[in-house]
């Protein structure tokens, strides 16, 4: 149901997004001390080229791993019929990658 | 975590899986204790005494065959091997055939599933050599040879089978046996057929559905560890698929 | 088949659950949190309005939570990369164990500054 190229994507995807993360909790840490507001997490991001590429390259990235691990859910557990799990996976995916970069040009445009 | 069984009590209360197929249900027996009894001693006792037409498979009955494997209080065992004052639960037992394999009747299951995986994995060697060639010189001790000894006393009895949950929800997983016994097959040096096995164990019921939860290692009556061995087909796997020979 | 399942009492067993269940939960975190992100799209307000419910404890708690899930599926997952990349080390239950408790350690280190 997992083929070896799925097994990598999903592998690569993981080792992409552990920098990543790292970062994104310790920046959560420094964003929320004294309050969070939006203005204060516009300030930062906005018209930022780094930012849009950090946060670009997360988004795909959980959108391939989060696919895959919720497909192998959805067969293991929930009996999803071989066949419609190569589709399950792309809508997941797609989905992800649409709202998460739609929210990443969010906060950088 | 079972609990020592209550040495007073004269009966041994057994529920024992009947039916034909996946239709059944539990039946009760009650069974008189005896020293040193086994639960395979107790299903032989159920069938001698109370139910004649009881099906269920044992041979060697000293551990050697694993013709006897069943799931015992949800744990699959070789019965032979299983002493009733080890695993009984206050002073009961509940028997039932090898889970993830269809039933044929009773406590015996069609394990033909079991072995076609084992088959469809390339469990089997592929020789490279005639009888006019000279005999391969294996070092026992060769870190290859060691990695095939260590996995190589596998007697098919498909407990780990039975353990194994990504078994039980993906009906293509080949599984830990058939895999395991791939793992031995790719690391020996006289075998000609590693390419094509890569192939076999590394598609959709292959080594990359394993999620490590180790049951096949935990029952494992010959101490074995397919876990330990699919791990080592999935670095293969990897390997192959970088340098994309997959 | 109405045939019992191999008792669940298994440390290593309850790794699998908790990996598995936290990167459901997270899965389904995302599109949320993609959603309220999304909000600046019409200026900071809409955004601010969302964030004022993030002053709450109930969300802060949320919040940690999540930290905490980020953390077992993070560890969870480098445990299952070692088992698959390294050679076998037998002591599993000692990793799977120190997953947890790394995972525990950041999320605790997440409550105790940002909250």
């Amino acid at each position: 149901m997992v083929d070896i190229r799925l097994y990598m994507a999903q592998r690569i995807s993981a080792l992409i997004m552990l920098p990543l993360i790292i970062g994104h909790i310790v920046m959560m840490i420094v964003a929320v001390q004294g309050g969070l507001t939006a203005g204060e997490i516009l300030s930062r991001t906005q018209g930022s080229v780094g930012w849009a590429l950090y946060y670009g390259i997360f988004v795909i990235a959980v959108a391939v791993h989060a696919s895959i691990g919720v497909r192998t859910i959805a067969h293991e557990w929930a009996g999803v019929p071989q066949r419609w799990l190569g589709a399950l996976t792309m809508a997941i995916a797609v989905g992800l990658t649409l709202l998460g970069l739609r929210a990443v040009y969010a906060v950088v445009a | 975590m079972e609990q020592k069984e209550n040495q007073t009590a004269q009966v041994l209360k057994v529920r024992v899986w009947r039916g034909k197929g996946s239709a059944g249900a539990f039946h009760d027996y009650e069974v008189p204790r005896a020293q040193s009894q086994t639960v395979l001693d107790v299903v032989t006792h159920i069938q001698q005494h109370s139910e004649p037409t009881l099906a269920y498979r044992f041979a060697c009955r000293v551990g050697m065959c694993g013709s006897c494997a069943m799931m015992v209080n949800g744990i699959p065992r070789w019965t032979c091997r299983s002493h009733v004052k080890n695993v009984a639960v206050e002073g009961a037992l509940e028997i039932a055939p090898l889970r993830n394999l269809p039933v044929i009747k009773d406590l015996a299951t069609d394990m033909s599933v079991f072995f076609e995986k084992w088959t469809q994995a390339k469990g089997y060697f592929e020789p490279s050599a005639s009888r006019t060639d000279a005999l391969p010189a294996i070092a026992p001790e060769s870190p290859q040879r060691v990695k095939v000894d260590e996995a190589i006393e596998c007697i098919n009895c498909a407990i780990c089978y039975a353990a194994c949950d990504t078994v039980s929800h993906n009906d293509t997983y080949l599984g830990p046996a058939a895999l395991n016994r791939a793992w031995t097959l790719q690391n020996d040096a006289r075998d000609a057929g590693k390419t094509a096995r890569l192939h076999a164990i590394s598609g959709e019921g292959g080594c990359t559905n394993c999620h490590a939860h180790q049951s096949c290692m935990t029952y494992c009556p010959n101490e074995l560890n397919p876990t330990r061995s699919i791990a080592g087909l999935k670095r293969a796997t990897v390997a192959a698929f970088i340098r994309r020979e997959l | 088949m109405p045939l019992k399942a191999t008792p669940r009492r298994d440390g290593l067993y309850i790794a699998y659950l908790v990996h598995r269940i936290s990167g459901l939960a997270l899965a389904l975190f995302l599109p949320a949190h993609f959603y309220v992100l999304g909000l600046a799209l019409g200026g900071p307000g809409d955004l601010d309005a969302m964030l004022r419910w993030t002053d709450l404890p109930l969300v802060k708690t949320a919040e940690i939570v999540l930290v905490l899930l980020l953390g077992l599926h993070l560890f969870g997952g480098l445990r299952l990369l070692a088992i698959e990349a390294l050679p076998w080390s037998p002591p599993q239950k000692l990793y799977a164990a120190g997953a947890a408790a790394a995972a525990f350690v950041v999320s605790l280190g997440f409550a105790l500054s940002a909250v």
